[in-house]
């Protein structure tokens, strides 16, 4: 039933920037800790307060705008779009309505180009709290004002997938780009996404329902797929869509109205006279243009072509801008090869901090620290296996990796002095000598696990095995 | 306190001799409590916080230099927050509204070393032209108590005129500081949109509200403005410009200046006797040496219908805070959520208020906005152009400020229409951001006239020169209403 029909997703997504303090005033975003502790004359819209700009979110929305190829707006201009809700403190919302910041954009997800219709400044609403059990609402406005920025696609995706994928995209740059915490159960995330079937072939879009408000990757997937299937049924039986808002409701698995279009609100926007124009500065969008972080996808690729890394430990590097930065600051620093670095601190240590609840954030062993270890490892003072002691020991918070080694004793390569302990080993095990003689060369590790015996497991490996080569062959 | 002194005079006065500033200003809150069941100027009298001010005044070093406005009693339209005494702009639903933040023009008073006398009263929201709509009822003027104070700063005109403060701060967003200026005699300043801070002053029309000085003379009025012009970081339309000196632009002289003298504006339907004392104002500006020419502004006449869909869209979007939610009235009932605000709303607005929300809503809709507010903007935009290309050719406009003298009590309140007409000479030097002052030039039925005076923006210092010019000619400027309270007057 669904093959006759071609799927067609836009996408609005709001996006929290991460901020000292609020769009409009210098109230902290961050409160002392409960309800309406994060706000102030400004935030709670008292009478005669004026907003002001902060211009850190203007920084914010113009890396997102570059990161996503737009035409950034050199002039844009604030709008109030009114409506009354308890958690609206000005019976308005300061948002950019005709004039945008960012217009104009593209990303190209799974070989899809999703053009990005604009993007726009906006301030959050606070929240309200239903308790029906006390017949009450309470209002929390510590949200309220913090900003956002709202990014709108062009009706570009094909499918449920794709709108997955893109939002998967973008929710990785914005925290590439640091801008956003991306925290999606704290709402730093969220979306909306229109959806309409038209016959394949149609150049004319269906009609659309919006589907409002979701903030997991899981949930609008589930969303789009029940929502297509709703509209493909409805067509299928000669029906017509209702153009209208929904939600999607997870317990019953189903996209329920919220509000048609005869009843949606009109915003009566109007242009913002407290605000100046938006105006960017040429050479401050400069700075920003060169201190542009490099976003994931360029730094996959770069992992692969420059560094040698496989697709799959160059994806595993890329997968947040904290394992990211701390590959490349041991990178950086070490002199060992990109697979040894890969390996150290993609299995090594992420497993050895996942084992005791750290992450790299929280991670005592620092970059600094592992170059040190590595640099040891490609020495040739620290073995493989005492790297692993030494990585534990550095993670107890007992020292660095260079004097650790030093204390547990270095790395016996001294060939003269190994010379010496593989002779006392061949001397004692004259059994073993003569099957390595008959070709049972597969006996020369047991012999170099007597070696390492013998030395208390500091015995370079590379250098006993060549010597005990040369001794049985002349033996 | 001595109220026939000017404000120099007042600040010199204390050079040297801080001792008296606490029990001048008690004779002076005794006045105000005679006077004030004749007038209802004050919606709040700040005893306590005025005492508290002089207190510290007193007590210090009695050789410092004295700050610009200390010891000088003041007072402020209650549109304008004052943190800690309440402030409701004349309307039920911020009765009890007591501000946790200070506005940036009182804020520097209070630093310049000024008292707090009261918060006066206005019209409802700054919307009115009589300051007959606060909950407290109507102003009376002290020329005449069976006649409107004007509006909407009516009780910081009628404070000023009857000597209770030395200065007042008016808002003035179509005509609010120099409409009810020129009803009571006293000198009224709108600054340039910009030149003054907004921040604290509660919005009516954002793009044309502004905060200005209300006074007695001329100069005063240069002295209040010195303080509280300038750049503020807390309004975002506040101009970086540097302040210039406007005291001593006061005494400059109209010797070279060009006035125009817009025939639009002389055409209106005027009294006659209002025609006169304006008349006469303007042979004074001739007799000071400025030359008059006669100057078009051919826009004049969609002034007021485009001030008022503007005013009114602003306004619709500015009131909408008021809901009952966080501060100020909320109605008692329990019905659902809608109930509560439109049972707020309607028992907290006034009548013009309402209306006034109900044609900006309307005029913002969809389907209308285009036909209305995106038109009245593109009006606004020729109006602005009338004045620049006549400021190209003279440096100050002068005409009437009102067409008319302070009416009767209950006059237009049936009619809001024939009311707006009243401000058909105010509403577009706000719409063009431009200065204007209303400077007291004669009498009319016992009623002062007022000369208003208009520059391009920025060019307050014009204004003074000009007003300054105006008032060293005109035999009456020291003439006062009489309250009976001549002992009173003579003090000190």
């Amino acid at each position: 039933m669904k093959t006759e029909y071609e799927v067609v997703i836009g996408l609005e997504t709001h996006v929290q920037l991460k901020t000292q303090t609020k769009l409009f005033s210098s109230c902290p975003t961050q409160g002392a800790g409960g309800p309406n502790t994060a706000t102030d004359p400004i935030v709670l819209g008292m009478p005669g307060v004026l907003p002001t700009l902060n211009e850190a979110v203007v920084e914010g929305a113009v890396r997102v705008g570059l990161a996503l190829s737009c035409s950034i707006q050199r002039r844009s201009a604030f709008a109030r779009k009114h409506y009354f809700y308890p958690d609206l403190p000005k019976g308005y919302q300061i948002t950019q309505d005709e004039y945008p910041i960012c217009r104009d954009g593209l990303l190209t997800v799974d070989s899809r180009d999703v053009r990005i219709e604009r993007i726009h400044l906006e301030e959050d609403a606070g929240k309200t709290i239903h308790d029906p059990g006390r017949g009450e609402s309470r209002v929390d406005y510590n949200r309220a004002g913090t900003p956002l920025i709202e990014i709108v696609t062009r009706p570009d995706l094909r499918s449920p997938e794709e709108a997955v994928s893109y939002l998967k995209n973008l929710h990785e740059i914005v925290v590439f780009l640091g801008v956003s915490d991306g925290d999606m159960e704290e709402g730093n995330f969220r979306f909306d996404a229109n959806v309409s079937l038209r016959p394949k072939g149609a150049k004319e879009l269906g009609t659309k329902t919006e589907l409002k408000n979701m903030n997991s990757f899981r949930f609008v997937q589930r969303a789009l797929e029940a929502e297509i299937e709703r509209h493909a049924e409805i067509l299928s039986a000669g029906g017509e869509i209702v153009q209208e808002t929904r939600t999607w409701n997870e317990e019953k698995s189903r996209t329920e109205g919220m509000r048609s279009k005869e009843s949606a609100p009109d915003y009566r926007y109007m242009p913002e006279p407290d605000l100046s124009d938006l105006m960017i500065d040429e050479d401050w969008l400069d700075t920003i243009i060169e201190s542009q972080p490099e976003l994931p996808e360029a730094k996959r690729r770069r992992f692969q072509s420059d560094l040698g890394l496989s697709a799959y430990d160059a994806e595993v590097f890329t997968g947040s801008p904290d394992v990211a930065s701390y590959f490349e600051a041991v990178m950086g620093t070490t002199k060992a090869g990109a697979s040894r670095v890969a390996s150290w601190v993609g299995s090594e240590l992420l497993g050895l901090l996942s084992r005791n609840g750290h992450s790299l954030q929280t991670s005592p062993v620092t970059p600094a620290h592992m170059s040190e270890l590595l640099d040891l490892i490609e020495a040739g003072t620290v073995s493989g296996k005492m790297g692993k002691d030494v990585l534990e020991k550095v993670l107890q918070g007992e020292g660095a990796p260079g004097e650790l080694a030093s204390r547990m004793g270095t790395q016996l390569s001294n060939p003269d002095e190994l010379r010496t302990l593989v002779l006392q080993v061949l001397e004692r095990c004259p059994e073993q000598v003569n099957m390595y003689k008959q070709g049972k060369t597969k006996v020369i590790g047991y012999l170099m696990g007597q070696v390492m015996k013998e030395s208390r497991g500091k015995a370079n490996p590379g250098v006993t095995t060549q010597l005990l080569q040369e001794e049985l062959q002349k033996s | 306190m001595n109220n026939t002194l000017n404000i120099r005079e007042l600040v010199e006065g204390q050079r040297g001799n801080r001792g008296e500033i606490l029990s001048r200003l008690g004779r002076l809150f005794q006045e105000v409590r005679v006077l004030e069941p004749q007038l209802n100027a004050f919606l709040t009298v700040t005893e306590e916080e005025g005492s508290a001010i002089a207190q510290s005044l007193q007590e210090q070093d009695p050789q410092k230099e004295p700050m610009p406005l200390e010891g000088v009693p003041f007072s402020v339209k209650d549109q304008i927050i004052t943190q800690g005494v309440e402030t409701t702009c004349g309307s039920e639903i911020l009765r009890g509204f007591v501000p946790p933040f200070q506005s940036t023009v009182v804020q520097r008073l209070l630093g310049a070393g000024a008292v707090l006398v009261g918060k006066t009263n206005q019209d409802e929201f700054g919307m009115g032209s009589a300051s007959e709509t606060s909950f407290q009822g109507t102003v009376k003027n002290p020329w005449n108590p069976d006649r409107v104070a004007g509006g909407s700063s009516g009780g910081s005109a009628v404070s000023v005129a009857s000597g209770m403060v030395s200065f007042s701060i008016g808002t003035d967003t179509g005509g609010s500081i120099r409409q009810p200026a020129s009803f009571t005699g006293t000198v009224g300043l709108k600054p340039t949109y910009g030149r003054v801070s907004r921040y604290g002053a509660i919005a009516y029309a954002s793009s044309m509200d502004q905060m200005g000085p209300m006074t007695r003379n001329v100069e005063d009025a240069a002295r209040v403005l010195q303080v509280i012009a300038g750049h503020d970081p807390m309004d975002a339309t506040s101009s970086t410009k540097p302040v210039p000196d406007y005291v001593s632009a006061v005494s400059k002289g109209v010797k070279g200046l060009k006035f125009g003298l817009p025939k639009e504006y002389m055409d209106c339907s005027m009294d006659a006797g209002v025609r006169t004392a304006v008349e006469a104002g303007i042979q004074r500006i001739k007799d000071a040496g400025g030359e008059v020419v006669p100057v078009d502004l051919p826009h004049t006449e969609f002034a007021i219908p485009t001030y008022y869909i503007l005013a009114s869209a602003e306004a619709s979007s500015n009131l909408a805070r008021y809901d009952g939610v966080r501060y100020g009235h909320r109605s008692s009932g329990d019905g659902s959520l809608e109930d509560m605000y439109q049972d707020t709303r309607t028992e907290g607005f006034g009548a013009e208020v309402q209306r006034r929300i109900m044609l900006g809503t309307f005029c913002l809709s969809s389907g209308y906005v285009d036909a209305f507010y995106v038109k009245a903007q593109q009006v606004r935009t020729l109006i602005i152009e009338d004045f620049k290309r006549v400021f190209d050719q003279v440096d100050v406009l002068v005409s009437p400020t009102v067409p008319v003298v302070a009416w009767e009590h209950g006059a237009m309140a049936d009619d809001p229409l024939a009311m707006y007409q009243m401000d058909v000479l105010t509403t577009a030097c706000n719409l063009a951001g431009l200065p204007g002052i209303s400077v007291p030039c004669g009498f009319s039925e016992g009623l002062p006239v007022g000369l208003q005076l208009m520059a391009a923006p920025f060019q307050e210092e014009l204004l003074f020169a000009a007003a300054g010019a105006h008032e060293g000619r005109y035999e009456e400027r020291s003439r006062r209403p009489d309250l009976h309270t001549r002992e009173w007057m003579s003090e000190d």
